[in-house]
């Protein structure tokens, strides 16, 4: 079966720096997979190249087979690639649900509309609407984003994501921040996204990749250590002593 | 700043008539100040160009007069050197010229942001204010370009010593200018555009083409600027240097932040409060009158970075609360 995403011999140096090294990497369809790794390992940078925002310095990115490594970040969220970002990337002075319907719109071809008022666009509306009832955000929808409260907002993260309806969805730190009390309501939304999207969730928190993947890749120094179930992971002498073991110190 | 978006209602409200209704009470109870009134309402659709690109697409320019400029110095030249004297077709050729040149800047500038954006936007009306400068023999250079005649509107509708003709044609074309822009902002392309100001990060992430859409929003702001110069032209008969380069450009960023940006209708009192004061100031204090608008400026970015109309938003929600 091809993967859905997948990476070939992935390398970005700058200048003497390298930050990815040779990262070979695949995503099955409607997987659960985590990517791990200590602080410096190159996770964002890795999914900053999956998203286009970065351009590897060698290697190859493929969506469903296809070639995408030249692409630019618009054509690459045309084919399905949807994410959220570690540090809330929202716009925080428009309502909630106008945070999503920005990205329904634009994958409805209807954002570049500039006569008639956004108001009748009746279907990017109910879309992002509905979003928000999924996420349980619906009583939230004519609010300012910036007022609502932290963890909220890291759902408004998920929800623009959504939007997009990707076919692969990178969930940089999706709890990173979040209070131990709304901890648990972020868990259930992830526990319940559509099986049918791929999901790379990248974190460091151990509990909630243990719980939520099937899948994880440890990420060190750039380079893929090693891959494998949670199970495999857990009990991995190696990712011990460079990943868990340090967590444990810490 | 207010956003505008998916569930905004884009009925006009009331309030929003409330301009109009004190332009055409002007036009009748204080007709001295029909000269004074129309340069303002041109400065008004002028600070509109600006608050559509600044204030909801957030792209910061101090070059916005290279479009007034353009505008006024074709309406001018076309009429003086030329023989094209019809007003409205003046006011398109003004458009079409500043929107090449909206288009073609803009397509330069937009791949910039922050300072480098900045100096690029100053640059070009650099380079417009000296071309002006230099071309003596179309532009009259220093000395500006008189010698403009404007046929009657529609031919029938002269311009009078009394400025009576040149207001309403002011205030019917800055009302068309306001119509466009109100529709654009309410528009899907226009919460787009407040979603560039808010997050540009975040709108390529969503797979939004922010440069085609910033160049788009960039030369239709461009031509509301070049019909806003030609308007000037047309209603003073002459076109001088001051029309082009930083002091202007300046001078309109100090109106719409004085107004209130992003606002829609901070373009509206800006200009009013500032023109007024300079007009006041000006008879008072001939050589101290920038000081007086300096003051007012500190006072609203110290005390009220909303503007004017910030202000007034801050008291409503005040009066409101107790309810």
């Amino acid at each position: 079966m091809t993967p859905v995403l997948e990476t070939r011999g992935l390398c970005k140096s700058f200048g003497a720096l390298t930050v990815a090294d040779n990262i070979q990497f695949r995503l099955d369809a409607g997987a659960r997979h985590a990517l791990i790794g200590p602080n410096g390992a190159g996770k964002t940078t890795f999914v900053n190249m999956l998203t286009g925002r970065l351009v590897p310095s060698s290697g190859r990115v493929l969506l469903g087979g296809e070639d995408i490594t030249r692409l630019g970040q618009a054509a690459r969220v045309k084919r399905g690639i949807g994410r959220t970002f570690q540090i809330n990337t929202l716009f925080r002075n428009m309502s909630v649900l106008d945070n999503v319907a920005l990205g329904v719109a634009e994958r409805h071809g209807t954002s570049g509309r500039l006569w008639r008022p956004a108001r009748i666009y009746e279907r990017v509306r109910k879309e992002a609407h509905d979003l928000l009832v999924m996420l349980g955000l619906e009583d939230d929808a004519g609010g300012r984003v910036g007022d609502l409260p932290y963890g909220k907002q890291r759902l408004v993260e998920i929800a623009i994501a959504l939007g997009l309806q990707p076919r692969v969805l990178l969930l940089d730190e999706p709890a990173a921040g979040v209070p131990s009390s709304e901890l648990e309501r972020i868990l259930r939304v992830l526990d319940a996204l559509p099986k049918d999207i791929a999901i790379l969730i990248i974190d460091h928190d151990m509990d909630l990749v243990f719980r939520f993947a099937q899948r994880i890749t440890v990420l060190v120094q750039g380079g893929v250590l090693v891959e494998g179930t949670p199970a495999e992971i857990a009990g991995n002498r190696r990712v011990h002593e460079v990943y868990l073991g340090e967590q444990r110190h810490a | 700043m207010q956003a505008v978006g998916y569930g905004a209602d884009p009925r006009i409200r009331w309030t929003e008539w409330l301009p109009w209704l004190a332009a055409v009470a002007v036009f009748f109870l204080l007709p001295e100040y029909l000269p004074l009134g129309a340069r303002i309402l041109v400065f008004i659709l002028f600070a509109l160009s600006l608050d559509l690109i600044l204030g909801y697409a957030g792209v910061i320019t101090l070059g916005h007069s290279a479009f007034f400029g353009l505008g006024a110095y074709v309406a001018g030249i076309l009429a003086a050197k030329f023989g094209i004297t019809d007003p409205l077709l003046l006011l398109a050729a003004a458009a079409l010229a500043a929107g090449v040149l909206g288009i073609t800047t803009g397509a330069v500038i937009l791949r910039t942001h922050g300072l480098t954006q900045l100096m690029l936007t100053l640059a070009i009306a650099a380079v417009c204010f000296e071309i002006a400068n230099k071309a003596t023999p179309i532009t009259g250079g220093a000395d500006g370009l008189s010698g403009i005649k404007i046929d009657p509107i529609f031919g029938a509708f002269r311009f009078d010593m009394f400025g009576r003709t040149a207001y309403v044609y002011c205030l019917i074309t800055l009302f068309c200018g306001w119509w466009l822009v109100r529709r654009i902002i309410y528009s899907p392309f226009g919460a787009t555009l407040t979603g560039i100001r808010e997050n540009e990060v975040r709108m390529h992430a969503i797979g939004v083409p922010v440069y085609l859409r910033l160049v788009i929003a960039y030369t239709v702001s461009a031509m509301i600027a070049g019909v806003a110069g030609a308007l000037l032209t047309q209603t003073n008969q002459f076109v001088g240097l001051n029309v082009l380069g930083f002091e202007p450009s300046g001078e309109l960023l100090v109106m719409l932040i004085l107004g209130g940006v992003g606002r829609l209708y901070g373009a509206f009192v800006g200009p009013l409060v500032y023109m007024i004061a300079q007009d006041q100031l000006a008879k008072q204090f001939p050589e101290y009158w920038y000081l007086g608008i300096g003051l007012i400026l500190v006072a609203v970015v110290m005390f009220a970075r909303g503007g004017i109309l910030g202000i007034l938003d801050g008291l409503i929600a005040r009066f409101r609360r107790p309810q």
